[in-house]
């Protein structure tokens, strides 16, 4: 049962690391336009070169 | 500037100068706001942005498809036309928004800050979840009050600042000396977290975190989306007025904006457009559409003197119109402010949800406070008594219910959305359900408003080629309708030259040395029908008529007859003449019919039929019907509505087409069904838990089982909306 001591932390900080990364998303406007995104990714406009 | 000035400190001169130049380019920064209705794929995203940005002096275009909307970054000297121009020439429609009018910023905030606290509640709610099942499965001692203090340092903390919507929303209503559904909750969320902590410092057997936490982050999930759906709504009602730029041209032709015109100013309005403003015709003569504020299809004459009022759309020459009212002081503004008044009297409406809350709160409290009572006299142990209180407060707890209208009211409006219809009040869908009348407008409504030639079958051979010729010459809606006409029968135009208009009569032209004139009834001598009409007269002959009709609008007659079908007595009501409105009543399968009817005698009826017991539905667009739709029980209008109309209305019709009105009551009904279905659920899972713990059996597991298997059974029952209805 001493493996807990490891396995509780371990399981927090990667709970965390995640909720982290959805704190990231919500700032960096990613639920602004789903439906656009959902389709963005459907375009072949910029596949060979970046957006100018 | 042409000296050189001399300055003991250069760099003071510099530093202004680079000041200003950075600023003149901070401006020239405009920024245009497009609403695209029609885009709906990937290959329109990448078409409009591609067609925005291959325009001269575009910086930059995007679009976002969930709000269909395309924001521009251009140069000072782009204008809006020409975007607009190349969008419709590439099949996009496009229309212009008022930048300042949308406040997405706002809304958006409070949108991230709920989901801010579900996630926080989501990820605590997972890992005291994990933790609980090893107590659940049998940890004990020393191992399970471990497990209990983590839980307690995670859950405590994500409450804190995860459940504080409801704290300050009961807190408030407390306040006020009410109960909402709130109160309950925020109880049951404190005393279980206290309850726990107590248990927890005293190794107890029972902690109940994870329910404190499941309950904060469902009832989160369903505030997510109420917020959602009236977000979306908000939105789209704000795209509505922000498409009404409100600018004015001057007589001098400088474009200004409404609020900043004085009384006394000249502005000038071309055919076509709407008047901006209150005021007296000071030059020009034309005519005028009044159906808006009216209701009369039959244009009227304007010339030196005439009163306008703004909304009135110009129709054949230009007029310069000398300001007495603009802005917030125009009859329009003044009859907004009216309808906001006779807005509040509906609000009494009580919804489904808080009617259920009246009866719920109370029944909780007193359950759950009869238990500790119950228990404290037969076993006299507090500690004991006071967990089987909490245990039944947890266990009741509206978690069900919290869902179980926002995902009715999510599904049902979204459903609705795509068939392009917005609803604007929260408490629409439960109110159309009851609707047993619908009362229709005519102009503008059942009618577009746009006149359609009917007798050309009756007009000799000659006068159809000669009217072509010269109706071609006019901007005129009824010249263009007569145009229109001859040209679809085939019609080969006379050879008329030296076509001229004359402003608000008609049009003229010469034919082998005869005059040939088509326009009013006045200026030709002829004698006026009792009906839309303009008249033909080619040198001396008598004066041929040209009669029209109103345009049916889309969808007009599938929609009347659906509502037949669903057994709802429908009646027209209209400003227009009885000519008029018998004929379109005739055409649109309508019995009960009345014509000639003031705002008042509109209101007056909606009125009666209410007394009488009835729930009536209005269907208007006119000024003249808002009365009548803030009378009565639910009202829809359609986009091209005046805004003071739209604002009155529970429900605007986003498209062109009627046809969405007969599936709107039956979502509508299908949705009230679902939401009592949801209640009933939510009521049966509560008799067979709420034994449980008054008799002291129920766990935390028994809790956790329980309030995940109703949320989740009255989440898909709402989802079954979104298909067939």
């Amino acid at each position: 049962m001493n493996v807990l001591v490891y396995l509780i932390p371990i399981s927090i900080f990667l709970g965390g690391l995640g909720l982290a990364g959805f704190f990231w998303s919500i700032r960096s406007r990613q639920y602004d336009d789903p439906d656009g995104d959902a389709n963005r990714i459907l375009t072949g406009d910029y596949d060979d070169h970046p957006k100018p | 500037m042409s000296e050189v000035q001399i300055s003991a400190c250069p760099a003071c001169v510099a530093a202004p100068a680079a000041e200003e130049a950075a600023h003149a380019r901070d401006v020239r920064d405009t920024r245009f706001v497009l609403s695209l209705p029609a885009i709906y794929c990937a290959a329109c995203i990448s078409g409009v942005e591609r067609e925005l940005t291959k325009q001269p002096g575009v910086r930059a275009a995007r679009v976002n498809l969930t709000l269909k909307r395309a924001q521009v970054e251009a140069d000072e000297d782009v204008s809006v036309d020409t975007l607009i121009g190349a969008l419709t020439r590439a099949g996009y429609e496009a229309y212009e928004l008022d930048a300042g009018a949308i406040s997405a910023t706002e809304t958006d905030k409070k949108g991230r800050a709920i989901l801010t606290r579900i996630a926080v509640s989501g990820f605590a709610m997972m890992n005291v979840m994990l933790l609980s099942i090893a107590v659940w499965s049998g940890a004990s001692d020393v191992t399970r009050d471990m497990f209990h203090w983590i839980s307690a340092a995670i859950a405590l903390p994500a409450i804190a600042y995860a459940a504080q919507p409801f704290f300050g929303s009961a807190w408030t209503a407390l306040k006020a000396k009410r109960l909402n559904m709130d109160v309950p909750i925020s109880l049951a969320i404190l005393l279980a977290g206290g309850m726990s902590l107590f248990e927890t410092m005293e190794s107890g057997r029972h902690a109940y975190f994870d329910a404190a936490l499941s309950l904060t982050f469902f009832l989160l999930a369903g505030r997510y989306l109420d917020y959602r759906t009236r977000s979306v709504a908000r939105s789209a009602a704000e795209e509505l007025a922000a498409l009404e730029v409100p600018r004015a041209t001057l007589a001098d032709g400088t474009v200004v904006s409404i609020t900043d015109l004085a009384k006394g100013a000249l502005v000038r309005v071309v055919p076509g457009a709407r008047v901006p403003v209150d005021g007296i015709v000071v030059e020009g003569a034309s005519e005028l559409d009044r159906s808006l504020l009216t209701g009369e299809s039959l244009p009227v004459e304007a010339g030196l003197d005439t009163i306008v009022s703004a909304g009135e759309v110009n129709l054949t020459g230009p007029l310069v119109v000398k300001v007495t009212a603009a802005g917030e002081d125009s009859s329009l503004h003044r009859m907004a402010d009216l309808v906001a008044m006779a807005e509040t009297s509906r609000n009494k409406y009580t919804s489904l949800a808080d009617r259920a809350a009246q009866i719920y709160a109370p029944a909780v409290h007193i359950l759950s406070l009869a238990a500790f009572i119950g228990w404290m006299i037969a076993t006299g142990d507090v500690r004991h008594s006071l967990n089987i209180a909490v245990a039944v407060l947890i266990i009741t707890c509206p978690c069900a219910l919290g869902l179980a209208v926002p995902a009715v009211t999510t599904a049902a409006s979204g459903r609705l959305f795509r068939a392009g219809m917005l609803i604007k009040s929260a408490t629409a869908l439960e109110r159309l359900a009851e609707v047993d009348t619908v009362v229709f407008d005519k102009t503008g409504t059942l009618t577009e408003g746009k006149p359609e030639l009917s007798n050309l079958r009756d007009i000799p051979p000659q006068a159809r080629g000669v009217a072509m010729a010269l109706a071609a010459g006019s901007a005129h809606p009824l010249s263009a309708a007569l145009y229109d006409a001859t040209r679809a029968a085939d019609v080969t135009p006379a050879n008329v030259t030296n076509i001229v208009e004359v402003p608000g009569q008609g049009v003229e032209g010469a034919l082998n040395g005869e005059t040939v004139r088509l326009g009013r009834a006045t200026w030709l001598g002829a004698e006026a029908l009792s009906q839309t009409a303009t008249y033909l007269k080619i040198g001396e002959e008598a004066p041929v008529a040209f009669a029209f009709v109103d345009h049916l609008r889309d969808g007009a007659a599938e929609a009347v007859a659906a509502l037949k079908l669903q057994g709802k007595d429908v009646v027209l009501l209209s400003g227009d003449a009885p000519a008029a409105v018998a004929d379109i009543a005739k055409r649109i399968g309508i019995e009960a019919w009345d014509a000639e009817c003031l705002p008042e005698t509109k209101a007056l009826r909606v009125g009666e039929l209410t007394r009488s017991g009835r729930k009536v539905l209005m269907v208007g667009d006119g000024l003249n019907d808002t009365a009548a739709l803030a009378a009565a029980h639910v009202s829809i209008s359609p986009a091209s509505a005046l805004e003071a109309t739209r604002v009155v209305s529970d429900m605007v019709l986003l498209g062109k087409t009627l046809a969405p009105l007969g599936e709107a009551t039956q979502v509508a009904v299908s949705a009230t069904k679902r939401i009592k279905e949801n209640f009933n659920i939510a009521t049966l899972y509560n008799l067979i838990a709420v034994p449980i713990a008054l008799a002291g059996f129920a766990t935390p597991l028994a809790a956790a089982l329980a309030m995940s298997f109703s949320s989740i059974t009255v989440s898909l029952n709402a989802l079954r909306l979104r298909g067939k209805p």
